[in-house]
């Protein structure tokens, strides 16, 4: 058995509540299923949803009640099953009770484990908003207690994230299960996070099990004679894209136990005879100085060596502002009291809080482990801990040493010529930006890296998924919770449109005749709010470089372009290279005719969205795909409607451009006297 | 050349690509021209208690210490010295009053070596001897050694193209009005040709740039002639001013921060909004200096070895080209991509920096950090107007206390960024942090954990009460680290490291002393109002009796442990059992292997010997213990 082995059971909220994140609660389990399936074969997974209509479960059928709860997947070892299970979450209908999953899952862990040891480990993903059922004896509190005390007995752990739609209305409901929760957290079985986006809740949990390991455990050394006990632990380390191996095909097609591994061999050859081959001990290293090459054998070398002897010897204490924040220059350690230490633990907390009181910071100098060739040095800073069950502590950042500095030397931007210097009305436009594009407004901070996931990997692991399956597949294009992440939210730009307008005007930029464009630079496309003046003049080019900085091409083949949209779309679609590629151009193409809507200035460009909507809806209904098109325009519709553009749909529905009824397609749900009125009835329900 | 299969100074949290660019792209091929006449060697200073020093020794210090950092840093660059307004001369070109100092079989413009460096850093000693000073430009005589030196430099930069390095002569001076000798039409027709001279060198792409030396009684004034020679305009002559030599080391220190040449990194696009999208330039401010790459050399000939890599498929033995296809376990199958797709995945968004919006900078917390940050800087080369928008948001974010966020869509590792705007800090020793916005490239959820839940319990943990904390505050007020800055402290297994290589190099038998500046101040700590603190605070977390506490515990643990006793227990009973057999007989009968494994260990432990391995081994670990 594999060490570190471990068993989960996934314990999801399907309730009304939590319909609209369905598809990312999909996403973190399936990347957590994936990584398991790279790198802990062994591990195996349950998954429990509640709030579903229907109940099944073992305790039900035994005990009664426990009713909407039903294990979807039993604790299996991982395999294409329990990614299976996850595939179709069903849409629940009745408000999840946590507590009765919490107990479903304890059961199965019991029922398959006993008392055997090994990691075990609960992740419930709820909304907790509703009410839960009174248990039939004692208070919730109680029932608490006792699952608090049957996790502890078998070692069970549980990971909460709870999930609210930003801007909920907080009642007494809600603060109730979140107390029980922390009643959790308080008992030391249970970790809660409480996240309110989507992408955060992408960010919330752990897919991947790292084993904390010490790097150093042993004495701080304040003098000769005063030594704190501390564990040093990485408090951030960066996770890697999967180091891929090289691939052999020479292997024939019938061996099925090849592995398919390229072997990479190293041979030194004399410069002068360069047929002989050198053997390792007739090989010595030259190190370089300057262009003299210096050969030092490994013995002498070790000889000779700088040596530091093991410890962490702290130089003394020194002002906050003194060491500035672009100076860290590594991942970060944290510095824990040794556990069980009530010493050491006080007399972290007492130097924690006072530096914290008077703003001051540690410097100390660290060699981890013995016979490491070079020191560390660096910077504690206080870590006050919130919560009651948690010590005090230090993080550690590395700091540069002389060498590692380059003292290069800028212009001072006072002294820079007025033309570089913002006027004032531009000096504002520049500070209503910075106050209107807030992230963190009271009480809520958007993309905190502490829940924010790398889209990078998270399409890495979704795509190694899907190329498992389809080993021709095209790379899907980054989803929309993940969009979130590298371009800014589409609906805070929509709301401060005005401002950002002001931005463009207020600075003229131009770009340089002179320089000839780079050929990085011509993919970046810079559009300048200075084009502005003479795109009036022929609105199409400016349009154009707006909408590539809008939508940067992410493959050269099958953008859709300003000259031809509706030929390119038609272009993508003949392409079906595979099946992503109609969804892609789909896509495209409602993004392109937003955009146009969007910036469209007196109706300028009615005829060509008009042109685009008939063709989508065309392309719609040979593809068999009557929704996509159905919910685009009653999206666009409802958005729209309202605005500048609210005419065009006049125009649309006049040229019958209007709902993909049943007639058309056959997998539509709209009945042609739907979507006849389409525009009547919406235009009569909103007045 | 530089390469290290074994990856043994490859650090993996150090790789960093943005290094391995900015060496490609700026090799630099600089001519130091130091001016050497009479007035270089003048005291400095008028003060009389200072030491006095000379211009000529500040300079001689400067390019040495420069030279240091070069050949550790970026021995890679090439460097020529050359001194002008000399009695002797040494040039190609045989002009008068130059003279281009160089050691040994190196290059006028090269490498540095070991030993120029050691060479150059004592040629006060011989200067006059050997080289000579005089007066460059007087009346009278025909000879223009500014010209000659200007001509002298920009034949020693003929090597090398332009387009892939960048050259540059650094004029070292204290002498702002080089013709003020001469009069009449033949001042205007030197002042003419010298500057015709400059300006056909900078025409060849050869930037000159003048590092002046203001004189104590008088100031440095570029605008008599540098100003036009360097081709200034009214506004950058401001920038050039040195500060007034209050003191040396001020500006020994400008001068050596001023003789480094800004390498940028990259130049990136920052898309503050959709129609709103600036040029910055990037740099590489602080990033860990390793030592220096190794090569394989054969032992006997010492001659350096070529390395040759082969792919060889693991199941057929076949020799295979750089494969381009990659793979990855997944569910126990082998899943394939090609190298592009690849890429692909890695690339989220397009390659520049696109802002999300501002947070307060004290979301910014200590442990969002990854990696060293990279410093901004606007740049108007492509897109005029761009430093203007910076400016203005530089200073807005300064104003309103926030960073900003943004996504970095670096194709190796797409990343979120706080672009945190650092005010200019200057003091006498000139700039100190330039102004600007330093990117601190953030972690996402998987990259942070959190140990410090690792040991919790259900019990509170314990907290310092206030008379602790009073007490640990005395003790931060007494080790107090004055005046700390960051740079203060060299690298000592680098300094090391290179100290054994110059000594190496340069055949010298004794190996440097390299002082450890990293280690606490013994001393300082010693000082009983240092010690008063310390034990104040230990006697009130660790109450009065904690040493010798300590001690006892320390000693009961030796002698009667928990673990020791324990330990002695399973002893006695293994002799006991193995004292049941004849251990000798059993051997010569070979009937060992007969015996249990648990058998076989009783023997193993009663004798204090090793009872790890197979069966075999620990009955050969008993027959060796037996003597047979």
């Amino acid at each position: 058995m594999a060490r570190n082995k471990e068993a989960l059971v996934l314990l999801l909220d399907v309730g009304p509540s939590m319909h609209g994140v369905l598809q990312e609660v999909k996403n973190i389990c399936s990347t957590l299923v994936h990584k398991k399936l790279v790198y802990n074969r062994s591990d195996e997974v349950g998954i429990v949803l509640f709030g579903t209509k229907e109940t099944c479960n073992e305790l039900a059928k035994e005990l009664g009640g426990y009713k909407h709860v039903t294990v979807a997947h039993d604790i299996k070892v991982v395999d294409e099953g329990t990614s299976q299970a996850l595939q179709n979450l069903p849409a629940g209908s009745v408000p999840g009770d946590f507590l009765d999953a919490v107990v479903v899952g304890l059961d199965m862990l019991i029922r398959k484990y006993g008392n055997t040891k090994g990691k075990r480990r609960l992740c419930l993903i709820t909304s907790a908003q509703h009410r839960l059922r009174d248990p039939p004896e004692g208070t919730k509190e109680d029932q608490v207690d006792t699952i608090a005390d049957q996790m502890k007995r078998h070692d069970i752990k549980m990971e909460c994230i709870v999930f609210r739609e930003p801007g909920i209305h907080h009642n007494a409901v809600m603060d109730e299960n979140d107390w029980l929760l922390y009643q959790f957290r308080n008992r030391s079985v249970a970790k809660v996070v409480q996240v309110d986006s989507p992408t955060s809740l992408l960010g919330a949990l752990k897919t991947r099990n790292v084993l904390p390991v010490t790097v150093f455990r042993g004495d701080l050394e304040v003098s000769s004679n005063f030594k704190i006990k501390v564990w040093v632990y990485k408090k951030t380390a960066e996770e890697k894209f999967p180091t891929l191996k090289k691939y052999s095909d020479k292997a024939p097609p019938s061996d099925k136990f090849a592995s398919h591994e390229v072997k990479v061999d190293y041979e030194y050859k004399s410069v002068v005879e360069p047929d002989k081959v050198v053997p390792p001990d007739q090989r010595i290293k030259g190190y370089l100085y300057g262009p003299q090459v210096v050969p030092i054998s490994s013995a002498e070398w070790e000889a000779v060596k700088f040596k530091p002897e093991k410890g962490v010897k702290l130089l003394g204490f020194t002002d906050r502002s003194s060491i500035l924040r672009h100076h860290f220059m590594k991942d970060v350690c944290l510095f824990i009291p040794e556990p069980g230490n009530t010493k050491a633990t006080l007399a972290v907390s007492a130097i924690a809080r006072a530096m914290h009181q008077m703003n001051k910071v540690a410097i100390v100098r660290c060699v981890w482990r013995q016979g490491q060739g070079n020191v560390a040095f660096g910077v504690l800073t206080p870590n006050i801990s919130s919560v009651n069950n948690i010590q005090d502590s230090f993080y550690f950042n590395v700091l540069p040493f002389a060498e590692d500095i380059r003292e290069f030397q800028f212009r001072s931007f006072s002294s820079l010529p007025s033309s570089s210097q913002p006027t004032d009305e531009q000096q504002e436009a520049a500070d209503n930006l910075v106050k209107m594009l807030d992230l963190a407004p009271p009480g809520r901070e958007v993309l905190k890296p502490e829940f924010t996931p790398n889209p990078m990997l998270e399409r890495f692991y979704s795509y190694l998924d899907l190329k498992a399956k389809q080993p021709d597949a095209n790379v899907p294009p980054l989803e929309r919770c993940l969009r979130r992440i590298t371009e800014p939210d589409p609906d805070v730009i929509d709301q401060q449109t005005p401002l950002i307008q002001n931005l463009g005007k207020a600075f003229e930029l131009k770009e340089n005749p002179k320089k000839k464009k780079a050929r990085t630079q011509d993919r970046l496309a810079y559009t300048g709010a200075g084009d502005q003046a003479k795109s009036v003049a022929e609105p199409s080019a400016e349009k154009d470089g707006v909408l590539v900085v809008l939508y940067p091409p992410t493959e050269n083949i099958g953008e859709i372009r300003d000259l031809h949209p509706v030929q390119d779309f038609e272009a993508m679609l003949a392409k079906r290279s595979s099946s992503t590629w109609v969804q892609k151009a789909i896509e495209e193409m409602q993004k392109y005719t937003t955009a146009l809507l969007e910036n469209s200035r007196d109706g300028d460009n009615y005829s060509k969205a008009l042109e685009c909507f008939a063709a989508l809806r065309k392309a719609c209904i040979i593809e068999q795909e009557p929704e996509e098109f159905n919910q685009f325009l009653t999206k666009t519709y409802e958005r729209l409607k309202k605005g500048d553009v609210a005419n065009f749909f006049q125009l649309l529905s006049s040229k019958n451009i209007s709902l993909i009824s049943k007639g058309e397609a056959p997998d539509s749900d709209v009945t042609e006297e739907m979507a006849r009125s389409f525009y009547l009835k919406q235009e009569a329900a909103s007045e | 050349m530089d390469l290290d299969p074994e990856g043994i100074f490859r650090d993996d949290s150090d790789e960093d690509d943005d290094n391995v660019q900015e060496r490609e792209a700026n090799k630099e091929m600089v001519v130091y021209l130091v001016d050497a006449s009479p007035k270089m060697f003048t005291p400095a200073t008028t003060q009389a208690d200072e030491k006095q020093e000379t211009h000529f020794h500040t300079i001689v210090n400067c390019i040495t210490q420069s030279l240091k950092t070069q050949i550790i840093g970026r021995s890679y660059d090439e460097v020529a010295i050359c001194f002008f307004n000399t009695k002797e001369k040494k040039n190609l070109q045989d002009l008068a009053g130059v003279y281009v100092y160089n050691v040994g079989d190196r290059d006028p413009l090269d490498r540095p070596t070991a030993k120029l460096i050691k060479d150059f850093s004592c040629i006060e000693d011989s200067f006059m001897s050997n080289i000579g000073s005089r007066y460059g430009i007087t009346a009278g005589s025909r000879e223009n050694t500014l010209y000659n030196a200007l001509w002298v430099a920009q034949a020693l930069l003929r090597k090398g193209s332009v387009k892939t390095v960048s050259k540059r002569m650094l004029i070292f001076t204290n002498e702002d009005d080089p013709f003020s000798a001469i009069t009449g039409a033949v001042k205007t027709d030197m002042i003419r040709t010298t500057i015709q001279r400059a300006k056909d060198a900078q025409d060849l792409g050869l930037s000159i740039e003048l590092l002046p030396l203001s004189r104590p009684d008088e100031e440095f004034n570029v605008s008599l002639f540098y100003a036009d020679l360097i081709g200034l305009d009214g506004a950058e002559i401001t920038e050039y001013l040195p500060s007034a030599g209050e003191k040396l080391e001020d500006m020994t220190d400008q001068l050596r921060k001023r003789m480094m040449k800004k390498r940028r990194v990259k130049t990136l696009s920052f898309a503050i909004t959709n129609d709103v999208c600036i040029e910055v330039n990037t740099y590489a401010l602080t990033r860990p200096t390793t030592p220096g790459t190794i090569t394989w050399l054969d032992s006997v000939s010492n001659i350096p070895l070529k390395t040759e890599r082969s792919f060889i498929c693991n199941d057929t033995g076949a020799l295979l080209q750089d494969p381009q296809m990659r793979f990855q376990m997944y569910n126990d199958t082998v899943v394939k991509f090609s190298v592009r797709e690849l890429s692909e995945v890695k690339r989220v968004s397009s390659h520049h920096l696109r802002l999300i919006g501002f947070k307060p900078l004290d979301c910014l917390k200590d442990y969002h950090n990854l990696r060293p940050s990279t410093f901004i800087y606007p740049s108007d080369e492509h897109i005029f107007g761009s430093t203007r928008v910076f400016v203005a948001l530089h200073s807005s974010m300064l104003r309103l206390g926030r960073f900003a966020l943004a996504f970095y869509g670096n194709p190796t590792r797409p990343q979120l960024v706080a672009l945190v705007a650092q005010e200019e800090v200057t003091s006498s020793a000139g700039q100190v942090e330039p102004p600007g916005m330093h990117m601190i490239y953030l972690p996402y959820s998987d990259d942070i954990r959190y140990p410090e839940e690792v040991h919790v319990t259900s019990d509170e943990a314990p907290r310092a009460t206030d008379e602790q904390i009073k007490k640990a505050s005395s003790l931060l007020k007494r080790i107090d680290l004055k005046n700390f800055s960051v740079c203060q402290f060299a690298n000592p297994a680098l300094q090391r490291h290179y100290g054994i290589l110059e000594a190496l190099a340069l055949g010298e038998d004794e190996m440097p002393d390299i002082k450890d500046e990293t280690l606490p101040d013994e001393e300082g700590l010693a000082r009983p109002g240092v010690v008063k603190a310390i034990d104040e605070f230990k006697a009130s977390v660790y109450g009065e009796n904690y040493d010798q506490e300590e001690a006892e515990a320390a000693a009961a643990k030796a002698s009667r442990g928990d673990a020791s006793k324990k330990r002695k227990a399973i002893t006695d009973a293994a002799s006991l059992k193995s004292a049941a057999y004849d251990w000798a007989e059993l051997a010569d009968n070979g009937k060992l292997k007969d015996m249990t494994v648990v058998e076989l260990k009783s023997y193993l432990t009663a004798h204090d010997l090793p009872i790890s391995g197979k069966k075999e081994a620990l009955i050969s670990r008993i027959l060796t213990h037996l003597g047979k």
